[in-house]
């Protein structure tokens, strides 16, 4: 068939709703497709930031996001809050000091202005806090029905300093695997403030900027050899994709991954796995066991890490890459890859 | 799906109840426990109670999901 | 290992000592995800062979009914309400989560008052509600269905697959040439709402253990225990585990709900075939409700897929890595078969949970 004059082949597969969830489909996606345009070797590395060479031996961190929740508002943030957190994390996870920030807004005809206006004011304040500013930006608007309210993408650029190495192949054997804190909490928030969503319960989204306390954590060691923020997919998909990357494996413990009571209690309602759970403000590190006590330390003290825990260690070099989770009961089993979102538009 | 959770009844209204468990509470339907008062706990599947539970046992698996939290 | 965990293990490992290899059916799909979850095989001795069952509605329910409620949805004045797993099981051509993102309207719902109450909002919109579930959800479908009829909300409708778990066990040891299964792991949230003497009846007449069990990994085993100790003493009794949840007449109020608004008829098992006695169907004066009939659902005769092992493992004759497809061609990912599919399939359960505890792929 033709569309305006160009010849595309009818029928075929479509675009899914797990196409977009950080799953298996989104991978297949990238990988079968996306990577099929556009390959190079930052790319192909599919990191949250892409280390890009700088001017005089400065490297730049370089990451993209867009951001769809639904709902806009949720307890404990909103998207302007998430959009600014989520590319801050981003560029924080390769060690980057987040710098400068770009911010693509695509608006619904008929959205309230006010609205716009608590966005843009949530936006702001993580930019203060963070030390980080929106420098250029755009703005289109679509007819009735054509979004769904706002869809924001952001972009930021980062500088990693250049004695610093943070990435998954830097994770060594022996290393600790830390979290600075309760995890499923984001994604639990979003869905309890869905209209059809009946349950009652104070969770709210851990959205917050982490390169503070990436920043506390560099200044203490300089045997911290990777970091990743753990948002779609939960803190499952990270460590798989970690142990992947490293080629190693990890042995992680049921009875010391903090989750709050009201979590774990809604996830048994709902027949749901925390571990697959997005948050927005949670930091897995990977340091060498030397310098764990003192890295968890510094992250108990920093405000968003008052629960951090250890909740692992860095086995062996294993050429598959795995992780081991030991149950509360004694048990191991090995963590299987993230399928499919059971709770669409959470980022 | 046999998923189902304790819960503590603490308002009844009609064939409705408000339940909690851990933190988290939901008007649910006590059509099929309709004896249950106030204070009792329920076992509910699919927004329903479907049986009244011992409440030393129900209060006992409540406390662990303060052990496993925070 | 906690203190009672392994107390159990080591008097599960000393009274299987002394006997023959054990085959222990678990009937529930909650039971066959709890030991998968909690890797319980890891401890057992390997003289227990915990075998899954039939006891995952959506493994059951006949790809027939997915195609007729897919047609139903091709239809856009139609909403669909149903559970989160029914969505992905795959029918002859298509699933309902393919249909969701051509336009259908399909809705997830926690619970099916959601779906009454959709319907008594949108008295313009037909509301179908999958009622598929064992005796613990008929019981929440029946309350609906009386509500609705009280109510005089008639673009309220079933599709009814409800079945029942014992006919469905007195079927399979009736089919049953070599003594394969020696006692069962019966379901804690059907007994909720039975009671235990439908398990008394198929202990004394089959001379089989039923123990029924609650879902922690404690509850399992302390109820391997018991059927061990059962065995070693040669009785054959349903016992409750699971006692403060489950008493033995049941929920007498949640079975007159039952038995007020359905009868019980043959029904159809995929991959096993029709059971007489064992399905749910509407009475006559609730048949108004009922959505096969309103909206004239045609019986039709969908094949298996090929190589498609999921009735021998409902039946527990197989297990999933029998099956030449498992792993390779049906994936969670691309399910061929309905066992991989739901969140309780006994596939699903071995694919995320006991594949890698074995060099079986």
């Amino acid at each position: 068939m033709k569309i305006n004059n160009i010849s595309i082949k009818p029928g075929g597969d479509k675009i899914l709703l797990s196409h977009g969830d950080g799953g298996l489909k989104t991978s297949e996606l990238i990988n079968n497709l996306i990577l099929k345009y556009f390959n190079n070797n930052i790319l192909s590395r599919l990191e949250d930031s892409a280390v890009i060479p700088g001017v005089h031996n400065t490297r730049i961190a370089y990451t993209t996001d867009s951001f769809v929740v639904k709902p806009i508002f949720f307890p404990g943030g909103d998207i302007g809050k998430l959009c600014i957190c989520g590319t801050i994390n981003d560029l924080a996870s390769s060690g980057a000091v987040p710098a400068f920030l770009s911010m693509g807004l695509i608006i619904e005809e008929g959205f309230e202005i006010n609205l716009l206006e608590k966005i843009l004011e949530s936006a702001n304040k993580v930019l203060t806090e963070s030390n980080t500013s929106i420098v250029t930006g755009d703005t289109k608007v679509v007819e009735r029905n054509s979004a769904d309210k706002i869809f924001i993408n952001t972009s930021g650029i980062g500088f990693i300093k250049n004695n610093l190495n943070i990435s998954p192949m830097e994770i060594k054997p022996g290393d600790k695997i830390l979290i600075n804190g309760s995890i499923a909490e984001h994604g639990l928030a979003v869905l309890s403030s869905r209209p059809e969503f009946s349950f009652k319960t104070n969770i709210a989204s851990d959205c917050a900027p982490l390169n503070g306390l990436v920043e506390d954590i560099l200044k203490i060691s300089s045997k911290v050899h990777a970091l990743r923020d753990a948002t779609r997919g939960g803190i499952a998909t990270v460590l798989i994709e970690m142990s992947q990357k490293s080629q190693t494996l990890f042995d992680v413990y049921e009875n010391k991954i903090p989750v709050k009571r009201e979590a774990l209690s809604l996830c048994e309602f709902l027949g749901l796995d925390p571990l697959y759970i997005a948050n927005e403000g949670k930091m897995i590190v990977f340091v060498d066991s030397s310098d764990s006590d003192k890295v968890l330390e510094v992250m108990k003290k920093n405000k968003y890490g008052k629960d951090s825990r250890i909740i692992g260690e860095v086995t062996k070099k294993m050429e598959s890459g795995a992780v081991s989770y030991n149950t509360k009961i004694g048990t191991t089993r090995f963590l299987d890859k993230f399928y499919s979102e059971q709770l669409p538009r959470i980022c | 799906m046999c998923v189902a959770v304790p819960a503590k009844i603490v308002e009844i209204t009609d064939h409705s109840a408000q339940i909690e468990s851990a933190g988290v509470s939901k008007i649910i339907d006590i059509s099929l426990v309709p004896q249950a008062a106030v204070g009792n706990y329920v076992i509910v599947h699919a927004g329903f109670a479907i049986q009244i539970v011992d409440s030393d046992e129900a209060k006992k698996i409540l406390e662990l999901f303060e052990t496993y939290g925070i | 290992m906690e203190y009672k965990i392994s107390n159990l293990v080591s008097e599960i490992n000393k009274i299987s000592a002394g006997l023959p290899q054990i085959n222990i059916m678990e009937v529930c799909g909650t039971h066959t995800m709890a030991i998968g979850k909690n890797s319980l095989r890891q401890i057992l001795p390997a003289s227990i062979n915990l075998i899954s069952g039939p006891g995952c509605p959506v493994c059951v329910t006949p790809a027939s009914d997915i195609d007729n409620i897919i047609e139903l949805s091709d239809d856009h004045k139609n909403y669909i309400f149903s559970f989160g797993d029914m969505l992905k099981v795959p029918g002859s051509k298509s699933s309902l989560y393919e249909k969701r993102s051509d336009g259908a309207n399909i809705k997830i719902c926690y619970s099916p008052a959601d779906a009454l109450e959709f319907a008594a909002n949108n008295p313009r919109i037909n509301v179908i509600f999958i009622a598929i579930g064992f005796e613990t959800t008929a019981p929440l479908t029946a309350v609906l269905v009386k509500r609705a009829f009280q109510n005089n909300n008639s673009n309220f409708f079933i599709y009814n697959t409800h079945k029942l778990v014992p006919p469905a066990i007195e079927f399979l040891l009736d089919s049953e040439s070599e003594n394969n299964i020696q006692a069962f792991l019966c379901p804690g949230h059907v007994c909720a709402v039975i009671g235990s003497t439908p398990f008394e009846l198929i202990a004394r007449k089959y001379q089989k253990p039923c123990v029924i069990s609650g879902f922690s990994p404690e509850d399992i085993l302390e109820s391997i225990h018991m059927i061990l100790r059962q065995i070693e003493d040669r009785r054959a009794l349903a016992q409750i585990q699971y006692s403060w949840v489950v008493k033995q007449d049941g929920n007498q109020n949640a079975l007159k709900y039952i038995y007020e608004v359905f009868e019980t008829g043959p029904s159809s098992w995929r991959g096993i075939g029709v059971i007489e006695g064992s399905g749910l169907d509407l009475k006559n004066e609730f048949k108004d409700f009922d959505a096969k009939k309103w909206f004239a659902i045609k019986d039709r005769n969908v094949p298996e897929p090929k190589s498609c092992s999921c009735g021998d493992i409902l039946q527990g004759k197989k297990k999933p890595f029998d099956c030449v497809l498992f792993g390779k061609k049906c994936t969670p990912d691309k399910p061929v078969g309905p066992c991989m599919v739901s969140s309780e399939g006994t596939c699903a359960a071995y694919y995320r949970y006991e594949i890698h505890n074995t060099n079986k792929l």
